[in-house]
């Protein structure tokens, strides 16, 4: 047991890290979602009917828990560790005895509960507006788990690279939100002419919605499974990217 | 059986950019020793510190940690050595107990062990009534003394300390010291860096000086101080002295610095005072490590 104290230590201070500055982390997100249900959900969505036999609101929760799920694993690692770096306080875990694989999996799973509490808060809060059931809870969870692990290794890869502030908002910013955007949150692929229908689909995020929706009410526009390869591919290739970056202590170490 | 705490072998360094920050030193520190490494900025201290601590990463060379050497054996290497570094890098949103507690973790220290330790050593360095404050709320001083304690709750057998007085007032410092010769009498080997001459001449046993990545001298103390060659005292007087024949003199307000060269006396130059002014006091102007130091700084 003694071997696992350095995992907790790491995943337990960020969890405290999160809970303690909620206003931050916790219920912007909450906030956020909750405009998109009323003004896209409520208002434009009486106007819009139904798709694939869901009401819009009903449509568009999938993605939008998807979309608070990533971003809460995504910016809890890339904000902590980045924090870390330059506060100098990483030196902490870089001199100690603890492996790479600790330091890595301690981020990623504070990261992921993060993505989760966020993600379970925004689909309560959605029930304020429209009573739905879980179809495929099952499918869902293991989509949410892989989903939060994946965006919380890129947070952490974004993380290691960023050398200052500004840094840490770029891959959201510039990579993250334009593809949730253009991810199916808040279409159908089957509305869109070819060329944003092939767009959509070399869209990771796109098949992550899907699976999110198939999930939560059993429907997809493509095969569901798909989702599962994908975000498997990313953790494979992002863990062993964070691995070789902080092994090699890439911008770590000098 | 190893008899030391620490074997550096042709260690270099060339930075990014070609800054030759170590060119292959070789270091041995005895275990038990308190031992003091001394340069100037950027001779190449922080850098070798860096280096065993794994913050920095080396060229070539060896480095061993009680036997342990960090290309083989890195994990076990790091378990025997605590640093204190030059800069505060802790969260400064975290409490002073958290902050010792984590670290605790991060060695699988298991948390009622940690909380003994911490207990004693917020005692032993008077934090107590802090354990609950945010780090950013300590003076400086506190400060310096939270990074010791988070040093030492890892009960480390080799302690690094990179400039740990830097920024202390006197009273302080001396509280430092006194427990730092505590500390290696208990057992621990200490590796110091400092700018205080003092506090080497103080603390160490065994001085290593580094020049532009070099270690130009490495020796016990008191050899180094044998090979002084020249010593400045100041003599008070009650009124304006005169200078004395046969000595190196300079006079300063109602004082005379004189400086005695290999084979003058002290004894010797008291005799020869021959001044009409009443001699009220007499001291080193320096510390003699001082002026080894800034001996084997100006020679070649």
């Amino acid at each position: 047991m003694q071997k696992f104290i350095p995992f907790f230590t790491i995943f337990n201070k960020e969890l405290n890290r999160f809970f303690r500055i909620w206003t931050q982390t916790l219920l912007p997100p909450v906030i956020n979602q909750v405009l998109y249900f009323l003004v896209f959900g409520t208002f434009i969505g009486q106007a819009i009917g139904q798709i694939n036999g869901l009401s819009y609101i009903e449509f568009i929760i999938p993605g939008l828990v998807a979309m608070t799920v990533l971003n809460g694993a995504f910016m809890n690692v890339v904000s902590s560790f980045f924090g870390a770096k330059f506060q100098r306080q990483i030196e902490e875990l870089l001199v100690s005895p603890i492996t790479t694989h600790t330091i890595i999996l301690g981020y990623t799973l504070a990261g992921m509960c993060r993505g989760i509490i966020v993600g379970a808060l925004v689909y309560l809060t959605s029930q304020v507006f429209v009573s739905t059931t879980i179809v495929n809870p099952l499918f869902l969870l293991v989509m949410v788990f892989l989903a939060s692990f994946v965006f919380a290794q890129a947070g952490l890869s974004n993380a290691i690279f960023a050398r200052k502030f500004d840094d840490v908002n770029i891959f959201p910013t510039f990579i993250l939100r334009p593809l949730i955007y253009f991810g199916g949150v808040f279409y159908s692929i089957a509305n869109l002419p070819a060329k944003w229908q092939f767009m959509t689909k070399v869209n990771p995020i796109f098949y992550m919605v899907d699976g999110f929706r198939y999930g939560f009410f059993g429907v997809s526009e493509l095969q569901a499974n798909y989702a599962f390869v994908i975000l498997g591919v990313f953790a494979i290739g992002f863990y062993s990217f964070n691995y070789y970056l902080i092994s090699n202590g890439v911008r770590l170490k000098s | 059986m190893n008899q030391f705490a620490l074997e550096i072998k042709g260690l270099k360094k060339t930075y990014k950019g070609g800054v030759h920050a170590l060119k292959s030193i070789n270091l041995e520190i005895p275990k038990g020793s308190f031992f003091g490494l001394l340069g100037e900025n950027g001779a190449g201290k922080t850098t070798t510190i860096g280096i065993i601590t794994d913050l920095v990463k080396k060229n070539s060379g060896t480095v061993k940690v009680f036997g342990f050497d960090i290309d083989e054996n890195l994990i076990d290497a790091k378990k025997q050595v605590a640093v204190v570094p030059q800069e505060f890098n802790f969260n400064i949103f975290e409490k002073v107990e958290d902050i010792l507690t984590y670290q605790a973790g991060y060695y699988g220290i298991p948390k009622s062990e940690a909380k003994t330790r911490i207990d004693k050593l917020l005692k032993d360095l008077d934090l107590e009534d802090k354990r609950k404050v945010p780090s950013r709320m300590l003076s400086g001083g506190m400060k310096r003394r939270l990074m010791i304690a988070r040093a030492l709750i890892l009960e480390p057998k080799l302690l690094i300390l990179d400039e740990p007085t830097a920024g202390v007032d006197v009273l302080l410092r001396q509280q430092t010291w006194d427990y730092l010769k505590k500390l290696n009498q208990s057992g621990i080997t200490i590796l110091l860096t400092t700018h205080y001459l003092e506090e080497a001449e103080q603390l160490c046993d065994q001085i290593a000086v580094i020049k532009k990545g070099e270690i130009v001298i490495c020796d016990r103390k008191e050899n180094l101080l044998k090979s002084l060659t020249k010593k400045t005292y100041i003599l008070d007087f009650d009124r304006k002295p005169q200078s004395i024949n046969g000595y190196q003199c300079q006079i300063v307000e109602n004082s005379l610095e004189v400086t005695l060269t290999k084979g003058q006396q002290l004894q010797q130059l008291l005799s020869d005072l021959n001044q009409s002014a009443e001699l009220l006091d007499i001291r080193h102007k320096s510390n003699r490590l001082e002026q080894v130091y800034l001996d084997l700084l100006n020679s070649n």
